[in-house]
């Protein structure tokens, strides 16, 4: 029943699908993002009683989401990589932890550039901004844990134990945090998107987060064919395309 | 006809391999338990050392803070919680440092017990030489800080439910880095998250019961968080030593 999926195991073959596959993506990416946020930041209607600084919502909310759905990526890649042995799932591990901690990044910049002048401080400790906050600190814990080994075979499996460490957690650390803050804030801020979002701010939201979805797309295959290369930059097959690239751009 | 022969002909014998592997787990877990112990008490240095760090931290917040006795008694669990996980993340490197320099390790990777009963030993070796130490000095500061005279109880079982978490939480950290040159630092980047489920359940058990409220809720989570890395760190422990020592 998976035997069609043993090819894309081998290095090679998995290179030569991301080469077929990049282009479409990055059009897609470009058409997507280009029309979401043109759409979202032009032309959508403003929110009634936060007026324009909604708007960066329409990066805020998809970047946090998708930085917890690279962590749970990262999780399933490393766990296969440790049960099944394929080098290749640590290879998109690799590649998804540092884009994973820059979505965490730009989602926790986002959201203090939104609480400036709604709630009048940068940061306050808000359930969410603290679990993303903490997430942010498993991505850099994972990412310096890879970059201390020498050898990229061992990092891989280290970074993929703590990684699945870390995905047990997140639930832990997502409910204690949450159990926490009801019991220190007497009053919270009142919830985002409670009032449910019209259709009109719906549809440039979606379109913005699938784009989003598209750019993480892109960002990761394009790292994890670097990965690929640098792996196994001694094989026959690598060195067969550095030369046949530069010998095309001698030839220019 | 065959295969009742055959079961009754190996049910003694299995009985018998299985009275073997029993007492040798115990053993083994004694052993090893017994070994950490004794190396841990010819350098009595490792075990001071991490208490009076402890201490000097606790000290350290009057002075900064002020001493007011309010705001140190209002911060007190806190503080307490805080230098028990930097005392513990000081205390963790010895866990598997020295056995990896001089061989030892290895050695007891390549023994035919199973990972997770020595694993389990040395944890337990080494929560007795730093989290037991760190309870019984705890009320100690407590007062030193104006701690409520309500919260001492739940300070102490605190102490007693979480220190644990900590030493098996610790352990995977020091185990995925026990093959790096400089993984002092990187070791508390790796740990500290992972310590914030028992510091936020532990110090709220303190708070509530400094209102005289009950705070068994709070145990539990501990409790459970206790009997989670209990059943799970052994063997994210014997997985990454496997990989440290290649």
């Amino acid at each position: 029943m998976w035997k069609w999926l043993h090819p894309y195991a081998n290095p090679e073959v998995a290179y030569r699908l991301t080469t077929k596959l990049l282009p479409w993506l990055i059009t897609l990416t470009t058409l997507f993002l280009g029309v979401g946020l043109v759409w979202a930041l032009l032309f959508a209607p403003a929110d009634y009683q936060q007026g324009h600084s909604f708007r960066i919502f329409y990066i805020h909310v998809p970047a946090a989401s998708l930085s917890m759905g690279i962590y749970f990526a990262m999780a399933i890649a490393a766990f296969s990589s440790l049960v099944w042995q394929l080098k290749l799932a640590d290879a998109s591990a690799a590649a998804l932890a540092p884009v994973g901690a820059i979505f965490t990044a730009i989602a926790l910049i986002t959201g203090a550039a939104w609480g400036k002048p709604m709630w009048g401080t940068w940061w306050i400790w808000d359930a969410r901004l603290t679990s993303e906050l903490i997430l942010l600190f498993l991505y850099l814990g994972v990412i310096a844990l890879h970059n201390a080994f020498e050898d990229k075979n061992l990092a891989g499996k280290a970074a993929g134990i703590l990684t699945l460490v870390g995905v047990i957690n997140i639930p832990v650390i997502k409910y204690s945090v949450d159990w926490w803050n009801t019991l220190h804030q007497g009053s919270t801020v009142s919830k985002l998107g409670k009032p449910a979002m019209s259709l009109e701010m719906f549809w440039p939201f979606l379109v913005c987060f699938i784009g989003f979805s598209l750019l993480v797309g892109v960002i990761v295959s394009l790292r994890f064919r670097t990965e690929i290369l640098s792996r196994n930059s001694i094989r026959p097959w690598v060195q067969e395309l550095v030369q046949a690239q530069t010998k095309a751009e001698n030839s220019k | 006809m065959n295969l009742q022969n055959f079961s009754l002909k190996t049910e003694p014998v299995s009985i018998i391999v299985n009275e073997k592997i029993k007492s040798s787990y115990r053993r083994t877990f004694m052993l090893v338990l017994k070994r950490d112990l004794t190396i841990a008490m010819r350098h009595r240095d490792d075990i001071i050392n991490p208490l009076v760090f402890f201490v000097i931290v606790i000290t350290l917040f009057p002075l900064g803070v002020g001493p007011e006795a309010q705001t140190l008694s209002l911060i007190a669990p806190g503080i307490i919680w805080v230098a028990a996980l930097l005392a513990t993340l000081l205390s963790l490197d010895r866990l598997f440092k020295s056995d990896h320099q001089d061989g030892s390790l290895e050695q007891m990777l390549l023994s035919p017990q199973p990972i997770f009963i020595w694993v389990l030993a040395k944890i337990c070796a080494h929560w007795l030489i730093t989290g037991l130490p760190l309870i019984f000095i705890a009320p100690l500061l407590g007062v030193l800080l104006h701690l409520n005279e309500q919260s001492y109880v739940a300070l102490m079982l605190t102490l007693l439910l979480g220190t644990p978490v900590l030493s098996l939480l610790g352990a995977v950290g020091v185990a995925l880095t026990v093959g790096i040159k400089k993984g002092g630092v990187l070791l508390s980047l790796l740990v500290l998250p992972l310590y914030i489920p028992v510091l936020i359940f532990a110090t709220s058990a303190i708070n509530t019961a400094s209102i005289g409220l009950p705070y068994s809720g709070q145990l539990a989570f501990i409790a459970a968080l206790f009997f989670g890395s209990l059943t799970f760190a052994p063997f994210a422990v014997g997985a990454a030593l496997k990989v440290s020592t290649n």
